[in-house]
Formats: structure tokens, sequence, C-alpha cells
């Protein structure tokens, strides 16, 4: 058991640690590291141009996308050396936020479905942050029960035609591409009429309605369809195999959202390191002292649960459904955390934004927190995950399992 | 980086659970639960033939000199069996105070003797009520010779010996406590069994009247050497929890998937699915944190208190979690006396106290995470 690095590690490392300090947008670092979930933003830039400036600079310098085939834009990375280049990234790795969705979940399903000249188009672009990617699962009908979508698409020739909506979509307002899980075939069980495809954005017919969050920022997108033509070369996988496709995204998706997400600790502790209350520093009281220990050990414990997840993807094994746990703890704990520093703000907690203590932090934290513990599946589907797949208990009973999906009952009663 | 037990430690743990399952069924268990005999001498002696108690003594002093790692995946299995043996007392707390602080003369006559099993030891700090603190060591120690009263002291009864935490000064400071080896079967001390929350591991009072006593370590430094026991003890009682709280979960998965109710397995209910699953989720929290305190113990690292307080506090939690909740998903069996489950519950909350409550392990991890935030 040790942390230390090989000397190959090492000398990556001190390689990475080099160009970074040569290279990263270091009038942003201030900023960048004072932000927490849900207030990444610049005063006087535009973060989006910023990151992809980075990401282009990366993928220029052979840095972006690690552990991607080099032909695809990546620099095929160990799992390792994608671990220290995050650890050397540091705060600038807030910048990729912006292209989780691209590079967590639609790179890999690009890479394990599209044909190659199509993988080879389209990777290095998006590699590099020039074309931004979007997820077009989710549905008013179709959230945790994701194969209950109903967007349909019916072949026309050598082109499929696209007619529905999918909500929920993040990034989709910047986006360039997207994929996008339909409907072919309703007569069939839900789970065997899907089909998968990707499709540019920009195509006629698409409309991207901005939705204004709790928090009150609009980070996703109703997305509506109208008789869009997407080409048949650009569907992932067979007819019918969409829930397959879809099932290695969001096996992807849980991976990256579960190593991005953040608890809210450190920043907690910090800011009762500082705080005065009425009787003396936040520090040395015993009720403070009591739940930060209780969520210091949460967020450590999760530390070195993924540390031991990199151990065994070092070793050649994959990563299972355990990773559930990473988003499932720090979500509601995120939450938490922002609640319980802003009950000792006191009154004055109720003030957000930069009028409030330390600008406004944990206000924003609380706010976007709820979205956490739903985006990427909901704390009850992540329970369901370990329950199922880890502790090997029965499934779910599913009613409409064997039913044809256009006789499944669309009211709850 | 590689943040996992080697493979041969991983042996070593294969091996440590098949021998405990053999000879440390529930059966067997219940043999000291029921108070039909202190400790499970049989097991003792066999865990001393398999080298398990001298695994991280050297050589020199009779150990097999392996190394605190290995001695974790040990702790792991003697938790997960809930074994009915003086483990924790002498091998983490008293072995320990003698590698730390003991001289070459005590060491030699001490350390061969819990090796192969002929001397149980344990430490004797408690006086009553609250936490380990300075203030509350009463217990006088003048010209060699003690006098108080120590309770509760795991193992006490059973003991051979035992490092006694005395009062030598009176300055209000760490230097006026001082550590002393006492012969419990010379005379002098009057050792009275308690019955307490977790028989399968007893806990005594003892009294100590003008009984003489040898030093451990040098005077005036026993509050910093009992600091680095706790410390260490804290790593290895926290594997014992992990254990402890996979072998609830499993009996509570198991039972799950066997019980029927409403025609189904009760497995199947969402509500007692998700129990579960947080019982495997504290379990995993536990276990990382647990692993972090392996390595800064076996390394000797300066990250050792920290890690220790985490890790004591999230096995801990994760324990009194999963054995509770094993209970609940088990119903009115698990409820009875014919049932194991409650003799987890009982390991769980009896540990949870033994080094100290959470309320002593939280403060510590706040203050030694502040030093290192100041440094
Ligand atoms: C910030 C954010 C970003 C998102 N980004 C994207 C994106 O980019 N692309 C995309 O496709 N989607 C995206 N989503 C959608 C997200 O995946 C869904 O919101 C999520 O899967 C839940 O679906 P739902 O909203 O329909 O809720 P529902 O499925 O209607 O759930 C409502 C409640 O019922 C519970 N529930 C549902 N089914 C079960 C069950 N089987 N057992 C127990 N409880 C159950 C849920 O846990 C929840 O509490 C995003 C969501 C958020 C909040």
């Amino acid at each position: 058991m040790n942390f230390d690095d090989t000397p190959q590690e090492a000398e990556f490392r001190a390689t990475a640690r080099a160009w970074i300090s040569a290279n990263a947008p270091k009038q942003y670092e201030d900023e960048l590291r004072k932000s927490s979930l849900g207030r990444t933003v610049l005063k006087n830039a535009n973060i989006l141009e910023v990151a992809k400036a980075w990401q282009k600079k990366k993928a220029d310098a052979g840095w972006a996308c690690l552990h991607w085939p080099k032909e695809y834009g990546g620099r095929g990375s160990s799992p390792i050396e994608r671990v220290i280049w995050q650890q050397e990234e540091g705060p600038f790795g807030q910048l990729s936020r912006m292209f989780i969705i691209g590079h967590g979940m639609c790179g890999p399903t690009m890479m394990a479905f599209a044909r190659e000249e199509h993988k080879r188009t389209y990777l290095p672009p998006l590699a590099s942050g020039e074309k931004v990617w979007c997820q077009l699962f989710s549905e008013p009908a179709g959230g945790s029960d994701v194969a209950g979508l109903r967007t349909r698409a019916e072949k026309d020739g050598d082109d499929w035609v696209i007619n529905g909506q999918k909500i929920w979509t993040s990034g989709a307002h910047y986006s360039d591409y997207g994929i996008l899980l339909t409907r072919t075939d309703p007569t069939v069980p839900k789970h065997k009429g899907l089909t998968m495809f990707f499709l540019d954005m920009k195509s006629p017919g698409v409309e991207v309605r901005p939705i204004k969050q709790a928090s009150g920022a609009s980070d996703f997108n109703e997305v509506y369809f109208t008789n869009v033509r997407i080409p048949d070369h650009q569907r992932l996988g067979e007819v019918g195999d969409g829930w397959n496709v879809s099932l290695t995204t969001l096996m992807n998706e849980r991976s990256a959202i579960g190593a991005a997400v953040s608890t809210g600790f450190p920043e907690l502790f910090e800011y009762c390191s500082s705080l005065m209350l009425d009787d003396g520093p936040a520090i040395e009281d015993r009720a403070v002292r009591s739940k930060l220990a209780n969520w210091a050990v949460k967020a450590s414990g999760l530390k070195y649960t993924s540390m031991r997840a990199i151990s065994a993807l070092s070793k050649g094994e994959r990563p299972g459904p355990e990773n559930s746990i990473g988003k499932l703890v720090a979500g509601s704990m995120i939450q938490d955390v922002a609640t319980y520093a802003l009950d000792l703000q006191g009154a004055s907690g109720v003030i957000s934004g930069e009028d409030a203590e330390l600008a406004g932090r944990f206000q924003a934290m609380l706010l976007r927190a709820p979205g956490t513990r739903v985006e990427g599946g909901t704390d009850e589907i992540m329970r369901n995950i370990i329950a199922e797949r880890v502790l090997g208990l029965p499934g779910d009973i599913r009613v409409d399992k064997d039913v044809p999906f256009n006789k499944i009952p669309t009211k709850g009663r | 980086m590689n943040f996992d037990f080697s493979d041969d430690q991983k042996q070593l743990r294969d091996q440590a659970r098949k021998f405990l399952a053999e000879k440390c069924s529930p059966k067997a268990v219940r043999v000291v639960l029921d108070g039909k005999a202190p400790y499970d001498k049989e097991l003792w002696k066999g865990l001393a033939e398999m080298g398990f108690l001298g695994v991280a003594i050297p050589e020199e002093f009779g150990g097999a000199g392996a190394g605190h790692l290995e001695l974790c995946v040990i702790a792991e299995e003697m938790g997960r069996a809930n074994a009915p043996v003086p483990f924790s007392s002498t091998v983490y707390l008293a072995a320990e105070a003698l590698l730390i602080a003991g001289s070459d003369t005590q060491k030699k006559k001490w350390l061969p003797a819990i090796a192969s099993g002929e001397a149980i030891g344990t430490l004797a700090l408690f006086e009553g009520k609250g936490n380990p603190s300075r203030k509350n060591i009463k217990l006088t120690a003048a010209n060699g010779v003690l006098n108080g009263v120590k309770k509760p002291v795991a193992d006490g009864a059973i003991a051979d010996f035992a490092v006694v935490a005395a009062r030598t000064g009176s300055s209000g400071r760490d230097s006026d406590i001082s550590l002393f080896l006492v012969d419990l079967k010379a005379g002098g001390a009057e050792v009275k069994s308690l019955t307490n929350l977790d028989p399968t591991r007893g806990q005594a009072e003892i009294s100590f009247k003008d009984c003489r006593a040898e030093p451990l370590g040098a005077a005036g430094d026993g509050w910093s050497i009992l600091t680095q026991v706790l410390d260490r003890a804290a790593v290895l009682c926290a594997f014992e929890q992990v254990g402890g709280s996979d072998r609830a979960l499993e009996m509570g998965r198991d039972y799950a998937l066997d019980r029927i109710a409403f025609g189904r397995q009760i497995g199947s209910f969402q509500a007692v699915k998700h129990m579960l699953a947080d019982m495997y989720v504290s379990a995993t929290l536990a276990r990382s944190n647990s692993y972090y305190g392996a390595w800064a113990l076996s390394t000797n690292a300066a990250e050792l208190p920290e890690a220790a307080a985490a890790a004591r506090i999230s096995a801990t939690q994760a324990f009194q979690h999963c054995a509770k909740n094993n209970i609940q998903v088990h119903g009115g069996m698990g409820f009875t006396w014919e049932f194991d489950c409650h003799m987890y519950y009982r390991r769980a909350n009896a540990m949870a106290l033994g080094l100290g409550s959470l309320t002593y392990w939280e403060d510590q991890l706040i203050d030694r995470m502040r030093k290192k935030n100041a440094a």
C-alpha cells in the first residue's frame, strides 16, 4: 500500500506540471479556486470562451481527453496518468465542466458504436472543445424510466425522421451535436423498440428552449424535434438496440459525474475555521465540531474510495456499479453542508448573491444541490443500482416489462 | 500509487477467514456469550499457533515480524467472526504500548508471551465516566507503588498484566501522567468482573492497593505514549469494525433473499433494498477511511493521528449502522437471543465506547485537521 509515483508516473507528473504552469490561464485561478458547485462564474470574461480556449490549448499540446486513443484526439494515457493530470490541473479543471457530457458520455458512446470514419471526423473536435455535445435522453414521460420515452424515429428512404420532445438537456443551447435516443417501434415492449443516433444540433427542425432552473440559472433546455432528418449512417448500434447502447452511456455517466462531484466540505471547514459565533470561534463550538467531524469522514471516505477504484483501474480491473456511491453520498451531503453554513450565518443567511457572506457561495450551493441528487440518476435509482447490482437483491417489479409500448397506460389513474 | 493490500496480504486474510470460519462459529461464540467461559481458550491457542497474535511483533521478540498491514487484515477477520478472545486488549493496546515504550527487558519478558498465547494483556486507562483525558486520571503512583481504581478495563478479569496510566505530577500538564506495568498475578491488584453490553469481551474493575509496579517508558511521557497507543488501536479496531459491518450487511442481505412476505422476497421491497444499500455505503466509506489509516499506521506517517481519528469515527458509525439495521431487516427474529444479530449489535455498541466515545474522537479529528491546516 503506497501513494508513491513510479518513476514513469513521476516523470509524467513533472512534465504535466511544467506545461500547466507555463500555459494555464492564471488570471482566473483565484476565481476558479473560490468557486464551488453552482457558481463557476468569471466576473470579467465569458466562461464558455475561456473554457474552450483552455481546452484547445490542451488539445494542441496533446493534453486533452488523456485516456482516449491518439487518433481520436486523445493521448492514449493510462488511467493513473489521467488522475495525475487532474491533480496537477487543479482549479483549472473546473473549466472542463462544460465538456463533461461530451467527454464523459457522448465520446465513449461514439467510440463504442460509431463507424470508424465518423469517429475520426467527430471525436478530435469534441476532444479539443471546438465542438460541444449534449445528451438527449430524458423526456417529460421518461426520466428515471428512460425507456419510457416517446420521441419517434421513422424510416424514410436513407433517412430517419424525428418528431418529439426532450427535456433537461444540459448545454443544448451551446451544443453542436447530440446523441439522441428514440423510439423506432412502439408495438414491442419498451426496452426493445429503441434506437440511438447522433445528430447535428443545427439541423432544420431542432428547436432549443432554455429552462429557468430553481437556482435561477439556465443550464438545461427543452429540445423540440419537428420532422428532423438524420441519415441512417448516423445511427449508433442496431435498430432496436438503443437500450443497450444507452447503457454504455449511462455507465460512463455515473463514473464521469461521480468522480467530478464535490461535497462542499472543504469550503465549510475553511469557513468554520475563521467564523466567529456569539460565544467564540465556530471551530471551538462542540456542536459545530461534531457536525464537521461527521462530514469530514464522509468526504475522506469518498476520496479514498475513489483512490481504491483508481488502484483497481490501474491493475486492469473495470470500475463497477459500486461507483454509484460517489454521487449518492455527495449529493445529499452538499445540500446538508450548505443548509448548515446558512444556519451558522443566522438571519443574514437569507441574503444571496454578491451581497451575501462569501459572495453567496453557500447560497448558490444550496440552490444547485437539488439538481445533483436528480441528474444522472436520482438517489433512489442509485440505491436500486447498489442493491441490485452490488448486493444481488431482486429487481423492482416491472408491470410494463412484457407489454407492447403502445399498450402501456400513460396516466397515474 | 497502489491503494490496496498486496496479494500476499489478501492471502493472509483468506487464511484467517478460513481458520475463523472453522474455529469460531457462532456456536463457539455463544459459549462465551452464555457465560460458560470467560473467553475461548482453544481459539486463543489456535490463533497463537497460526502466528496471528504476534503478526506485528518483531521476530527478535518472538513474533512473525510481518507488520501492521498484516495485522489489519487479521483484525478485519476477527471482527467478521465476532471472535470472543482478548485480541484487541492484548494485541492492539498492551503489545503496542510495549513496542512503543517498553525497555528491552520488558519487551523480552512480555512480547514473546503474547505471541505464543501465554500472556493476556490490557490497558487500564479509564476511571469511571468520561473519555481519555489527563484530568480523568486520578490513580496515583509514588515510589513504584500504585493506589486507585480503574474501570472499565477490557478483559481485565483474564489479563496477566496491565499497562496502567497513573498520575505522577500535579502541574496540570501532559507530563503529570506516567505509565506503569503491573503483573496482575503477583498480588496487590484486586479484580472484579463487571457485566457489560458485550459479554463476548469482558470488562472488569481493578483496584490497586499499594500495588508494586514498574515504569513503562520515561516518567512524564505517559500521556504522549497513550495518545500514540490509542491512535494505533483506533486503526486496528476500525478494521474489526469494518469486518463486523460487512458481516452484518451480509447477514441482512441473505435474510432479505430468504424471507418471504406478501408473496415476495422481502429483499424485493424497495424500503428494504434501500436500507441495505445504505448499509453498503457506510461500510464502504469506513473501509476506505480504514485503508488510509492502515497506510498511515504501517508507514508511521505524520498523517496517522488524523487518519486514525477519521477511521475510528467512520468505522464506529458504520458498524453501529449495519448492526442495528441488520436486526431491522430480520424483523422479530432479529430481536431473539437465538439469532446472531444481537451479537454484532452488542459488539458494535461496546466497541463504540472502548477507546473513548465518538465525542472524544470528533474532537481529536477537528483539532488535528486544524493543526494540519495551520501548518
Ligand atoms: C441538473 C440536471 C441536468 C440534467 N441533464 C440532462 C442531460 O443533459 N440530458 C438528459 O437526457 N437528461 C438530463 N437530466 C435529466 C435527469 O437524468 C432526470 O431528471 C432524472 O433521471 C430523473 O428523471 P425525472 O426528472 O423524470 O424524474 P422522475 O423519474 O419522474 O422521478 C421523480 C421521483 O420519483 C422517483 N422514482 C422514479 N422511479 C423510481 C423507482 N423506480 N424507484 C424509486 N423511486 C423512483 C425519483 O427518484 C424521484 O424522486 C438532467 C437533470 C438535472 C436535474
